[in-house]
């Protein structure tokens, strides 16, 4: 603890020693370190506050402490095993963080356009399903932020409606590793779809009692109406994208403006507002979540039978996996396939497995427009087998230099509203 | 002075096979074996197979390829970008078109220059910077490390790669946060991760690493660090001193 004329730095120390010092001094700025480890800063965030009484006059975020070198590990992967880590980055998109990562991949394949509709039409409903999952847990731990555990407890239990869906597809509620370069790892399971229609059911219902519950709600709308405000040219100079950008009033959208994955064939709106404050961040999420159904309702209309992964011997992933006794494991049929049917399949199968594929030299970049903004990876590759370097634009990283410009000026407890209104995730932030 | 004839023949030159033959050459070695394992020996016959990297590419006009539709604006960007530099258009050293992908390689003395043009020309208009991402290339003498950086224009719905190299004796590259403020941190980013420094940066401190680490993690002369594990009698090396497969 450091005590000037000017100010006060409380940065460890007990409170009982800064008040005592803080009577003694004239100094009238107190600087307050909140976090890394604090329950209103999204995992392992730290913010350093400059605080003239209620005033929030400055603040500066610190990251990297969850930092995983993630990049630097996929370069010592096969590419297929690269999906396995980026699932992990912005843990709440799994689904988005392994698309645009196998994008990236495809592009460099120059086989963005043999892979097979049916992944493609799977890849965006199950990537519609993880921006429902992903806006929930955003007003849940909002809310929670807040004081607010009614918010937190319906936002977690619709989430698990969208993850149950999700382990059924997948296998797994996170990481779901299920996007791969080339396709999808597995066909949709029998009963999916059952599952989808009866979540489809369900899920207008729970977003409108969410909308009632919040929409009107007096307290919540003095906590977040008119509170860290970011205009159109803010974000613009900070690259803000995704809900934050659509709050300001610019409908942008990667989904719109440079389809992939088939987006042009789907009939949606962009919900935009302009109050450009934390409540039209709200109100763009939840807008949102209802254009993801009538998304994943004309996915379930467009899934016709077909291969769900590329049919490239040399590229698509051989193992299919089974049902068994004891668990999901490898496909007996497969085996006698590879063992006993057919050569070419067996020595297909082991290079993929052991050495994986190679990808032409050169560098690309894929972009989706995951549920917090603009998820880039670019990918280099020297002619290898792995990745010579994958780097990924999250867009939490970008969101977070935002916050001196949202809570500069306000009080202390409007920081905790604009950092949870960018709803970062740590995971993807220090990758 | 020297005829048609001379000349046509000095600008074919450059494609004679003999000419080709010792550019290839010249290029450094990529990988050296059949499967490029390192550990044990090669046996599969081809243990002394060198395979060479390529020389830089460059594309000529027209840029825009009839069979890709996503490379059908990039002449209109292109000479955009010649009319709005003017007299100093010797900023682009060259252009690269592929994987329907544009990328403007930028001599790093004028890239500052050129990314205010491309975010204030009406023309071109890149609004959004995507940010910078640092790659490292130990053998490529002279342009070890290469900063790149996509742009984005929301006005004209139209994506650009803009690259630059430094060399790793003097790492320098001009900051371009004074262009596009969310630079600050990617640039932070890439300092950290692979040394490049950002001249003019307001605060190049790290933000990922601890302040006092030694080193940049992402390079490549930098190892990926893990210690064996044993499992049940058997050790398995960390993932860098694994037998691998290239």
């Amino acid at each position: 603890m450091t005590v000037t004329e000017d100010y006060i730095d409380a940065t460890g120390g007990d409170w009982d020693d800064v008040i005592e010092k803080a009577q003694a001094t004239s100094a009238e700025r107190l600087v307050v370190n909140m976090g890394p480890q604090h329950p209103s800063t999204h995992g392992v965030l730290r913010l350093i506050l400059t605080l003239d009484g209620e005033t929030c006059t400055e603040a500066r975020v610190g990251i990297g402490y969850l930092h995983t070198g993630i990049e630097k590990n996929m370069e010592f992967r096969t590419w297929t095993q690269g999906t396995t880590f980026v699932t992990r980055m912005d843990y709440l998109t799994p689904l988005f963080n392994e698309t645009a990562f196998c994008l990236a991949v495809e592009k460099l394949l120059g086989i963005t356009d043999r892979v097979p509709d049916r992944a493609n039409i799977i890849r965006v409903l199950v990537m519609e399903i993880n921006r429902m999952s992903s806006h929930f847990v955003a007003m849940a731990t909002f809310g929670m932020e807040l004081g607010a555990t009614t918010i937190m407890t319906n936002g977690f239990r619709e989430r698990e409606l969208c993850l149950d869906v999700l382990e059924l597809i997948t296998g797994l509620r996170m990481n779901h590793a299920y996007v791969r370069p080339g396709g999808v790892a597995q066909d949709l399971p029998p009963g999916a779809v059952g599952k989808i229609k009866e979540l489809l059911q369900v899920m207008p219902e729970r977003i409108k009692v969410m909308r009632k519950l919040l929409d009107e709600n007096p307290l919540y709308l003095a906590r977040t109406q008119d509170v860290a405000h970011l205009n159109l040219a803010g974000c613009m100079s900070l690259g803000v994208t995704g809900p934050m950008v659509r709050a300001a009033g610019l409908g942008w959208d990667l989904r719109k403006a440079q389809p992939y994955c088939g987006y042009e064939n789907y009939e949606f709106d962009v919900p935009v507002s302009d109050g450009a404050d934390v409540y039209a961040r709200y109100r763009v999420r939840v807008a949102e979540m209802e254009e993801s159904l009538k998304i994943i309702e004309q996915c379930l209309d467009k899934l016709t039978p077909g291969p769900v992964m590329i049919e490239d011997s040399k590229i698509g992933w051989p193992a299919k996996l089974a049902l068994g006794p004891d668990g999901l494991g490898n496909s007996p049929d497969h085996i006698a396939h590879i063992m006993s049917g057919s050569m070419e399949a067996l020595i297909h199968h082991f290079k993929l497995v052991t050495e994986g594929f190679r990808v032409p030299e050169g560098q690309s970049y894929a972009a989706v427009e995951s549920a917090k903004g603009e998820l880039g990876c670019h990918a280099v590759s020297d002619g290898g087998t792995r990745p010579y370097r994958v780097h990924f634009r999250d867009p939490s990283f970008v969101h977070l230099q935002a916050v001196a410009a949202m809570c500069e000026g306000g009080t202390v407890a409007d920081v905790i509203a604009a950092v949870a209104s960018i709803d970062p995730v740590m995971g993807g932030v220090d990758r | 002075m020297s005829n048609e004839y001379e000349r046509d023949r000095d600008e074919q030159a450059e494609e004679l096979p003999a000419v080709q033959g010792r550019e290839r050459l010249a290029a450094p070695v990529k990988r050296t074996g059949m499967f490029g394992a390192r550990t044990t020996g090669d046996t599969s016959g081809y243990g002394g197979l060198q395979v060479r990297g390529s020389a830089p590419a460059s594309s000529s006009r027209p840029f825009a390829d009839p069979e890709d539709p996503r490379t059908a604006d990039y002449d209109r960007v292109a000479d955009a970008l010649e009319a709005a530099l003017g007299e100093r258009g010797d900023a682009v050293e060259r252009v690269e078109v592929a994987n329907g992908e544009i990328t403007f390689h930028v001599r790093r003395e004028a890239l500052l220059e050129l990314v205010r043009v491309l975010r204030d020309d009406p023309a071109l208009r890149y609004e959004l910077c995507i940010g910078v991402s640092g790659v490292h290339f130990p053998e490529h003498t002279g342009r070890e490390l290469q900063a790149v950086y996509h742009l984005r224009s929301i006005t004209h719905n139209s994506q650009i790669r803009v690259q630059t190299t430094c060399p790793d004796a003097d790492p320098h590259v001009p900051s371009i946060v004074s262009v596009y403020p969310t630079n600050d941190w990617h640039e932070r980013e890439t300092w950290d991760f692979f040394g490049i420094v950002f001249d003019g940066h307001p605060a190049l401190t790290r933000i990922q690493m601890p302040d006092d680490w030694h080193g940049h993690p992402q390079r490549k002369d930098y190892p990926l660090g893990g210690i064996p594990v044993e499992y049940r009698g058997a050790t398995v090396p960390p993932p860098d001193e694994r037998r691998s497969y290239q």
